[in-house]
């Protein structure tokens, strides 16, 4: 049994009453790609902002923690700690910097120290250039380096924030939704891409496209989510069978949505 | 230069802005005072001048925080003026015995029944005492305040609003008699700075070249800053700070960084300002003297740097002439170009340049050339929306 990089415990949270996430657990092991999917509303992106540190939760348990490292208690950090341990995250409106070019917000993705002080004095070296390269060639922005990221095109945001993620090079991709606004031939390539993470890294990708999440769940597991807490865990073949899973989905049960 | 990059600046483009920065540099610490010494420009209004070269120290500090960081301080007067009284402690100890009371202690501590200086007044008899306390004092509010509200990550509106109480909490503490800063009237009637005459026009003229000598210094610092790594952090804060936060940078850091260094930047714009002017008093730190600074800023062209150093010397040359030629009417006008500007030319007075050029090309029916940033214009008044990210 590979080691869980993730571990969340029973976690809940609840917003004003509201109960975003309710006795949730979950397992990302190392080098694992999970797809979660889950109706509008079922926590999705409340558990995210858990992992990220953007949300604490009211009870349970959050920690991270590579095989040959300590493991880290995540709900005691904030979100810049949590992203220097090596948790990055994709916005599910690509979030890149508008103002900067292409090419600067790689740089300020880019792995290296984030200190004040450090940043007055910092210069790229050939090597952080040439990723910066490849990156930029991988997420096929190489021609728009100079352009402003405001201007581009909603798919083209959408890979910059990947390549933002890939500059990182985080030990956990959390992944919101990577394919929203993209042609049918884009989100087959950022398919790939992803699969093609995994392994060197450990992936969580929330995904609504069920044509996107059968290519990148292949035979690994999908966490179906449901009204803030697990609904079921298993190969995409056995969930899409899973007759509870069609309830929620197609709104045949008391508690379905359209 | 940036070594980050490819830039997007064209080494021409470059080439052109050190041309000018160093052609107005020349006429401002060498041609404008020579032409003062040759009768050319008269003492009031190379004095003037001194006054909106410290202007503009203050606007830059304003732009440092709005324009490049997204931080709408409406408070910075306050750093301003405290840098003023700082110094000004300094030239009322130089007037020695030769206050109207004939004592060896300022007027308004005779006039309070004072007959020896206060403990806190002895060291200010030091130029370099009250040099360091311009940057210490200012330094040290600017960081406390900052420390609590970034670390409570108060921003918007919110903020602006804590700066501008803060600012007008302390001009009521300082129109108090009994704080022993000068009430009311503040501090005035200087006489001598280290040594020299404060009143002689060699004196004044000096000090206007070391005004202009901080703020062109202060213009390529900043310059530098706004290039480093450093700088492209400070405005993707301002564009996107959850980004920035989850990308592992501390932006409550950064943030503490550009207040306190813009509060030291304003503080020697005030320190500058006192002996040229001859005056401070609580006036200086009323909420309506930061919005004023606001003002300068939208009107230059915010997220430049030449943007508020135009606004700043426009304005208040503006300002000069309305207030003699329409009094009642100064404030209209500022108010009417202000909505103007808003409304008809957000970029501030930097963007027309831009604004012809595209008219231009326009109307020869060229194409504009492809939207990468070396076309890069002001940031627009009108905020954009911040990278909302998703809550399910």
């Amino acid at each position: 049994m590979p080691h869980p990089i993730i571990a969340v415990e029973d976690v809940s949270k609840t917003y004003d009453g509201f109960k975003a996430i309710t006795n949730l657990t979950f397992y990302l092991y190392e080098g694992e790609l999970r797809t979660v999917i889950g109706p509008n509303g079922a926590g999705k992106s409340t558990f995210f902002d858990l992992i990220s540190g953007r949300a604490k939760p009211d009870q349970g348990k959050i920690d991270f923690g590579a095989e040959t490292a300590a493991s880290h208690d995540l709900t005691a950090l904030n979100e810049y700690e949590i992203n220097r341990l090596g948790i990055g995250r994709k916005f599910q409106t690509p979030s890149v910097y508008s103002e900067h070019t292409v090419w600067d917000n790689l740089v300020l993705s880019l792995k290296g120290p984030r200190g004040v002080f450090a940043s007055l004095l910092r210069r790229l070296s050939s090597t952080e250039r040439d990723r910066l390269d490849e990156i930029l060639k991988l997420i096929r922005l190489d021609a728009k380096r100079p352009w402003k990221a405001g201007l581009l095109a909603h798919g083209e945001k959408q890979w910059l924030e990947i390549g933002m993620l890939l500059a990182q090079d985080p030990k956990v991709l959390l992944v919101d939704e990577p394919a929203a606004g993209m042609t049918d031939d884009e989100t087959h390539r950022t398919g790939e891409l992803l699969l093609s993470l995994a392994g060197k890294h450990s992936l969580i990708v929330v995904e609504h496209d069920m044509g996107f999440v059968k290519q990148i769940a292949r035979d690994g597991q999908v966490t179906v989510l449901h009204q803030g807490t697990v609904l079921c865990e298993g190969k995409f073949d056995d969930v899409q069978a899973d007759p509870k899973v069609r309830e929620v989905y197609l709104g045949r049960g008391k508690h379905g949505t359209r | 230069m940036s070594l980050l990059a490819p830039r997007t600046l064209s080494p021409t483009r470059s080439r052109v802005e050190v041309i000018a920065v160093g052609v107005i540099a020349v006429g401002l610490i060498i041609v404008l005072p020579l032409l003062n010494s040759a009768e050319v420009i008269s003492n009031f209004h190379l004095n003037l001048w001194g006054k909106y070269l410290c202007y503009a120290l203050l606007a830059i500090s304003v732009d440092l925080l709005w324009g490049y960081t997204g931080l709408l301080s409406l408070g910075q007067a306050l750093f301003f003026a405290l840098g003023g009284y700082m110094h000004g402690m300094y030239l009322m100890r130089m007037i020695g015995d030769l206050g109207q009371h004939k004592k060896p202690i300022p007027d308004f501590l005779v006039f309070l029944g004072w007959t020896e200086l206060p403990a806190f007044w002895i060291p200010f008899s030091s130029f370099s005492f009250a040099f360091a306390m311009v940057l210490l004092i200012p330094g040290i509010i600017a960081y406390v305040f900052g420390f609590l509200a970034f670390r409570s990550r108060i921003k918007g509106v919110y903020f602006s609003i804590l700066t501008q109480a803060l600012t007008y909490g302390t001009s009521l503490m300082f129109f108090r008699n009994n704080l022993l800063m000068g009430g009311n009237n503040g501090f005035t009637d200087f006489k001598f700075i280290l040594g020299y005459d404060l009143l002689s026009p060699v004196t004044q003229r000096g000090l206007f070249v070391i005004t202009a000598l901080v703020l062109v210094a202060t213009y390529v610092g900043c310059r530098w800053l706004s290039r480093t790594k450093f700088g492209l952090v400070q405005q993707a804060i301002r564009d996107g700070e959850n980004r920035v936060l989850f990308s592992g940078y501390a932006t409550a850091h950064y943030k503490l960084f550009v207040f306190v260094l813009a509060a030291l930047i304003a503080s020697i714009g005030g320190a500058l300002y006192v002996p040229q002017v001859g005056i401070i008093n609580p006036s200086e730190m009323t909420p309506e003297k930061s919005l004023e600074a606001v003002v300068w800023v939208a009107v230059g062209g915010r997220g430049t740097l030449v943007g508020p150093i135009l606004g700043a010397i426009s304005i208040n040359a503006l300002k000069s002439y309305a207030t003699r030629a329409f009094p009642d009417l100064w404030l209209i006008i500022l108010g009417g170009l202000f909505v103007f500007m808003v409304l008809f030319l957000p970029g501030g007075i930097v963007s027309i340049p831009g604004r012809l050029k595209a008219i231009w090309q326009k109307m020869r029916g060229t194409r504009p050339p492809p939207p990468d940033s070396s076309t890069r214009p002001a940031i627009p008044l009108r905020s954009e929306p911040e990278v909302v990210t998703s809550k399910s």
